[in-house]
This record gives structure tokens, sequence and C-alpha cells, in this order.
């Protein structure tokens, strides 16, 4: 029939359009490269830590730097290029080491009693009192056990900058504000506090408590109603002069907290309430494992969560930037219905109308 | 005074018609307004944009009763308020959104259909140029819209698009600032363009519809195959009554023989509408708007909604002053069609010689601007092929004189 083949070359290229604008050109938009021109796929590693992304990025940035090397004519700018390639060789170097060393400590038994000692001392920062210390509160470990992936504790505790791959950051005189615990524990100790966490620190978090120990001593939720220092708790105002001082004096507060914040991160990390529809699924999944591999040189350490862990934060995300989801699985499938039905009926009068007319 | 029947019941049919002539407005505009009988469902589309502009007024009123147009406040009125505390707030955001996209399609389809049979001239120009209008408009009325929910592409673009206004090399800086109210977008901009979206672009829009229909009346709608109906003698066929003068008839009521199949396309087209509404709505809310306004961070990609990205590409690859002139010549261009057209023929494109390519190619050529208005010019095939786009472009008009002056009449009947 005519009609149905206007159709088809109509649906045909208004999807061809949709194609190319939609999926391709978002494709093309959010592709990275490599300095010879080849597209570098960033894949989630299912929230494993192990150094392999560590590994994956010096490849790149050595490959980068020969390639770099190779065409470069300039004496002086070829000699910087050839120390910029030793450095990267060295971190290349340093950071197998240390994955290497980690792998070793995940070979131990760990001894849950001895462990639990050796964490008195961690309390003293990690207490859930909200204490800015060094630029940034130390996190809640109520649920650590739960949240966070067995290998990158250990190597937290192992090397803190090392862990979260933002040892860039600390090359030179700043001091990463756990890095005192580098080098202080015995390869058994570490693994005690690792089997201690995993099997005292192990409940099961809601999302919004995975999201508070996880994520809340740097970004903010405010269509949640939460801020870098937790929920905003309830206040009231003065009647006779509609003044909310605790609210004020609540707002300084956070206000004091993000200019400490900004300054050791460099800026105040976002507000996270519109995150899940600001970034695809993908981009949320490979930056959370590793920032680095999306935003190279970013200042947001990794933290590690496990599969699990990054589970529960994302339902977290979902809850606060997209809920509408579940009035729109309900609500869909009767407007649809509806439609169809009218679109039956539509066509049944239509037939009727132009019954007798050719 | 015209005779009145003074015995007639108040708001009984005499009465109406004494005073509004009720039957005859119902005659003119529906039941004996005539639409020629050999159309497809491509003729439908008009109906299926005023149903549109009708779902993109509603829902606007719903979510203009909860918008706060304020730089502090737009982000969060439309993120927060309406997506979270206002009961169905989010449906009605996402029908406004989806439909200010499929608007845009349907008005492409629309004015591809009257390219392709040639609804455009010997007689038809000013429907043509009326609904160039609309288009104009619609763009407008879409900008403006864009802007409001003051996330980071609506701000970008607004100093991109506003920018333009400078003139390239005039530099005519404190034009833009005229514009803006301000060096760069901020409250006195988002309130100019809310005023602009709620208010006076809609009324125009409403002016220019009724205005479009009414150019409709005369020159009639085109049909199939480009053929001169005798409307008057059809008509006295038609209202003769029998199945038989109905068969020998050219025309149809528009109401209820044209408005059944209307309503019927109608229909199919709320499907996809809805099933985007609920399943895949993030096409038409670009997620780099979800990031709240930032002047001091650039996008890495600032690009228009699809249905502006043909025009934005011819933009784009020339250098300063020819793009803008470029970009200035291909907005205009099209109201020019009926003129640049020199054929005698009213024809579907497939009988008309050497169109039928032009048309096919102008189609390819504008989905082409469409893809690489959004692919990153940083990449040197798509910029080059983005260039050569665009000059093809802007070839099409004069190729189009040259065609259409040496197209052959077609013999009635042939």
């Amino acid at each position: 029939m005519k009609e149905l083949k206007i159709f088809g070359v109509v649906a045909f290229f208004s999807l061809l359009t949709y194609y190319l604008v939609e999926p391709y050109a978002h494709h093309a938009m959010h592709a990275k490269f490599d300095a010879q021109g080849n597209e570098i796929k960033i894949e989630s590693h299912g929230f494993v830590y192990d150094g392999t992304t560590e590994a994956a990025a010096s490849a790149v940035a050595i490959s980068d730097l020969e390639y770099k090397i190779g065409k470069e004519k300039d004496a002086k700018l070829k000699a910087s290029l050839e120390k910029k390639l030793t450095l990267a060789k060295d971190v290349q170097a340093k950071k197998a080491t240390f994955w290497k060393e980690v792998a070793t400590i995940g070979q131990l038994t760990g001894n849950a009693k001895a462990g639990e000692a050796a964490f008195a001392s961690c309390t003293g920062c990690h207490n859930g009192l909200n204490m800015n210390m060094g630029g940034v509160i130390p996190p809640n470990l109520d649920h650590a056990g739960a949240l966070y992936d067995e290998n990158y504790l250990i190597a937290l505790l192992k090397d803190p900058a090392m862990a979260s791959n933002v040892d860039h950051k600390y090359a030179d005189t700043m001091l990463h504000p756990m890095g005192s615990i580098k080098g202080t524990m015995s390869h058994q100790q570490i693994a005690d506090v690792v089997t201690y966490l995993k099997e005292k620190k192990a409940a099961e978090p809601t999302a919004k408590t995975a999201f508070m120990e996880a994520c809340v001593r740097c970004h903010a939720m405010r269509y949640d109603k939460v801020t870098q220092l937790g929920d905003i708790p309830k206040t009231k105002e003065n009647i006779k002069t509609g003044h909310d001082i605790d609210a004020m004096k609540y707002a300084q507060k956070v206000a004091e907290e993000q200019a400490t914040l900004a300054g050791y991160m460099g800026k105040l990390p976002p507000d996270l309430s519109m995150i899940i529809r600001a970034r695809s699924e993908h981009f949320m999944e490979t930056f959370i494992e590793d920032p680095q591999t999306q935003l190279p040189g970013t200042s947001m350490p990794r933290v590690g969560l496990s599969e699990a862990g990054y589970e529960k934060v994302h339902e977290y995300l979902m809850d606060i930037g997209d809920p509408s989801k579940p009035a729109r699985d309900m609500a869909g499938p009767w407007v649809l219905g509806f439609f169809f039905i009218f679109t039956i009926l539509a066509y049944l009068w239509k037939s009727h109308q132009w019954k007798d007319l050719h | 005074m015209a005779k009145i029947d003074k015995k007639a019941f108040p708001f009984s049919k005499q009465w109406l018609d004494d005073r509004l002539a009720l039957t005859t407005v119902m005659k003119v505009l529906n039941t004996e307004y005539w639409i020629p009988k050999n159309i497809n469902f491509l003729w439908a589309m008009g109906m299926v944009l005023a149903a549109t502009f009708g779902v993109l007024v509603i829902s606007g009123i719903f979510l203009l009763m909860y918008y706060v147009p304020t730089v502090e406040g737009a982000f969060d009125s439309v993120n927060y308020t309406i997506m979270t505390e206002v009961g169905y707030g989010w449906l009605w955001r996402h029908i406004h959104g989806i439909g200010a996209s499929l608007v845009f399609l349907i008005i492409y389809i629309h004015l591809f259909t009257g390219i392709y049979y040639g609804s455009y001239k010997r007689g038809r120009e000013m429907i043509w140029i009326s609904g160039m209008l609309l288009f104009v408009l619609f763009s407008a009325e879409a900008f403006s819209g864009y802007m409001l929910p003051w996330g980071q592409m609506s701000y970008w673009a607004g100093m991109v698009i506003t920018n333009l206004f400078s003139g390239g090399s005039l530099e005519a800086y404190s034009f833009v600032e005229w514009i803006r109210g301000d060096y760069v977008p901020a409250q006195a901009f988002l309130g100019r363009f809310f005023m602009l979206h709620v208010f006076l672009l809609p009324l125009i829009i409403i002016a220019t519809i009724v205005f479009h229909f009414a150019t409709l009346r005369l020159p009639h709608v085109n049909n199939q195959e480009g053929k001169e109906v005798d409307f008057d003698e059809s008509a006295r066929l038609w209202k003769e009554g029998t199945v038989e003068s109905r068969k020998k008839s050219e025309v149809i009521p528009f109401s209820p023989v044209f408005l059944s199949k209307d309503i019927f396309v109608m229909g199919v087209y709320f499907i996809l509408f809805f099933y985007l509404v609920f399943y895949n709505f993030d096409f038409a809310m670009d997620p780099v708007n979800f990031d709240p306004a930032d002047g001091l961070k650039t996008p890495a990609h600032i690009y228009p909604e699809w249905y502006f990205l043909w025009s934005y590409e011819i933009l784009r690859p020339f250098s300063k002053d020819v793009g803008l002139i470029a970009f200035a010549v291909a907005q205009v261009a099209l109201f020019a069609l009926p003129f640049i057209d020199r054929s005698p023929n009213v024809a579907p494109a497939s009988k008309r010689g050497l169109f039928k390519y032009w048309f096919w190619t102008l189609l390819v050529i504008m989905i082409a601007l469409t893809a690489l208005g959004k692919l990153p010019p940083t990449d040197p095939v798509f910029a080059a092929m983005g260039l050569v786009f665009a000059v093809a472009f802007l070839l099409m008009g004069p190729a189009l004189y040259i065609i259409t002056k040496f197209e052959k009449k077609i013999e009635e009947g042939a």
C-alpha cells in the first residue's frame, strides 16, 4: 500500500537522524584518543582494585610520549619529553610494585580480634564527629566492610595516596591527611584490620547510609537536604522576628566547612542531586571506579567502593535525582494502552467515514 | 440591523444564528470546508501540529505555575520543585520537553511534504510564507524556552547565540549587551526570555497559526497529484448526497471525513509521543543541562537542540564573517522557495524530472548538516564534511533556479 511505503520513508529518515544526533554523536563526543589517534576504550572492571587501570593509564602515557619523541625535531623539547618519559616509567614501576605488594598482603590470613585492637587507633579520626582534619572530614567507617573492596582497603592502609590514585597530588610537599599511616603498619596488621572491617563492620547499609559514609563529606545533596556535614538539622524560627538563628549558625558552619574543603580540593566538589541525569551510566561506573580515567588529574580520590557498595550509592542517587521513575513505570502502560484503544476506535471511525468514497 | 426572529427562544439555534450566524460558521469552517480526496497521511500533519501546540500550551501552563524565573531559583524550581514536589509535575515537564522536540520533527515532515508535492506555488505562496514564519517563531519559542531551566547548556547556548548579534567583525558588543541587559547572560536576560517564552511569542504564534489557516482558504489544500480540482463542481456533487455522486466528487468535507483520518493519525502519533514521554525522554533533555549554569566553566561541547543543528553547522565551518552571512542566508533562503522555483508544474517531485533529485539531495544535505552540527569539529574529517555540506546547501538555491527554469511543462492527463 502506498501510504505504508510513504510511512516507511518518513520513519527511515527520522530514525536515521535520531541515530546520528543521539547515539552516534554522543559516542563521538565522549570518545578519548591517544596521541596516534587510536580510541581509548574506558571500561569498568567490576569494581576490583588491583592496579589494572593504573597500568593501562601508564601504558598509554608512555606510548604517547614515545610517539611524540619520535616526531619531535626540536632538541630542547625532545629532551623535556624524554624527561617526562623517564618519570612516567618510574610511576609505572612504582605502581606495579605497590599493587604487587597489596596482592601479597591479600594472601595473608588476618585475625579479626587483633584487627579490632589495631583499629582502636583509627577511631581517633574516624569517629563520626564531622571534624575537618587536614582539609576534609575523615569518613565514618561503620559499614566500611560492606561498602569497600577488600583489596582497596589493604592498599589504603599501605599507602592512602596510591590506593586512591591521587599520588600525583602529593608528589611534592602536600601531605595526604591520612598519609602518616604510610609504612607504619606491618603487613600482618593491615591484614588484621581489613579482616576486622570485613567481619565486624559489614552490616548492609541503606542506600542513603552508603552515600553518607562514602560521599557526603565532599558532596552535598541539597535535594535531600544533605550538606557536607550530613542531614540539615530541624530548627525553628523565632516567630516574633521571623529569623531562624540556629539555621543561620548551621549555614555558617557549612559555609566554613565548604571553604576548607574547596581550599583542599582546589574547588568545591559538586552537589550530586542531579548527577544521575547529568552523566551517563557508563560515566558514573567508570568514574567512581577510578576518577582518573574520565578526568585525568582530578583531585577526587578513588573511594574504593565494591560493586555492592556502588549499587547502594547508585540507588540513592537515583532516588534523589530521578524520583519519578516508579510513577512513570506505573502510569506508562495505562497511558499507552489508552492511546492504543483510542487509535483502534479512530481507525474504525475513519474506515466508516471513507467507506464509499472511492 | 439584520432581520431577527423576535420569537426565537434565547440561545436556541435560530436565536444564535440570528446573532452569530452559527450555521454558516460551521459550514465555512467544517462541513463545507472542502479538502481534496486524493491525499495521504502526510496531509494530517497540520492537525497533528495543532494538537501538539495545544499540548505544549496546556503543559506549559502547569509548569508556569511552579517555575521561578530567577537565576537563583530557576534550576531548582524545574529539577526539584516540579520533578519532586508537584504531583505529576514530572509528567508535565516530560510532555513539554518531548512536545518541543516532536513539534519540530512534525514541522520538518510538514515542510518537506510541502516541497515534495510543490504545495508552495501557483497561488499557494502565502501558505508557504506564513508557514515559514511559524517555523521561525517556533524556533524563537524553543530557544527562549531552552534558557529557562538555567542549566549549563541554557547558559552557554544563550551566550553563544546572543554573541552572534555582535555581527562578526562589526564587533557590536554594545548591541549584544543591550539584548542581554547585562555583560553576560544573567537575571535581566532570564527575565526577558521568560517573558518572551510564556507571553509574547505564544501570542504571536497563535495569531500566525490563524493566519496560516486563513491562507489555505482560497487556494485550498494541494493533493497527491498536484491536480487542479474544480472545487465548485465537486462540492456540488458531494452535496447531492448519493453514493454515486460522492464517489464522483473529488473532495471531502473537513468535518467529519477529513477529520476522521486526522484523528486516526493523531492516535498513532500520540502512541509514539507518550512512549517517548515515559520511556525515552533523555534525547529531549540534554544531560549537560542537568548541571546548573556556571559562568566560569565552559562545557566541552556546546551544541543546540537537534532541530537547530543544520543551521548551526552552516555557521560553523566558515570564518567568522562568512559564517555569519551564510547563516543569515540559510535562515531566509527557504522563505524564497516559491520564487526560486521557476517551474510551471505543481506536481509530486517524482514526476518533475531533475527536481526529484534536487529534493532528495536537499533532504540528505540537511540530515548530514544536522548530524555534523553535533559531531565534534575538532575531528578534521567531520570539519571537512561540514564545510562541503554547508557549501552544498548554499548551492542548492541557484541549482533549483536553473533546474526548474528548464523543467518541461507536464501536460494535463499525462
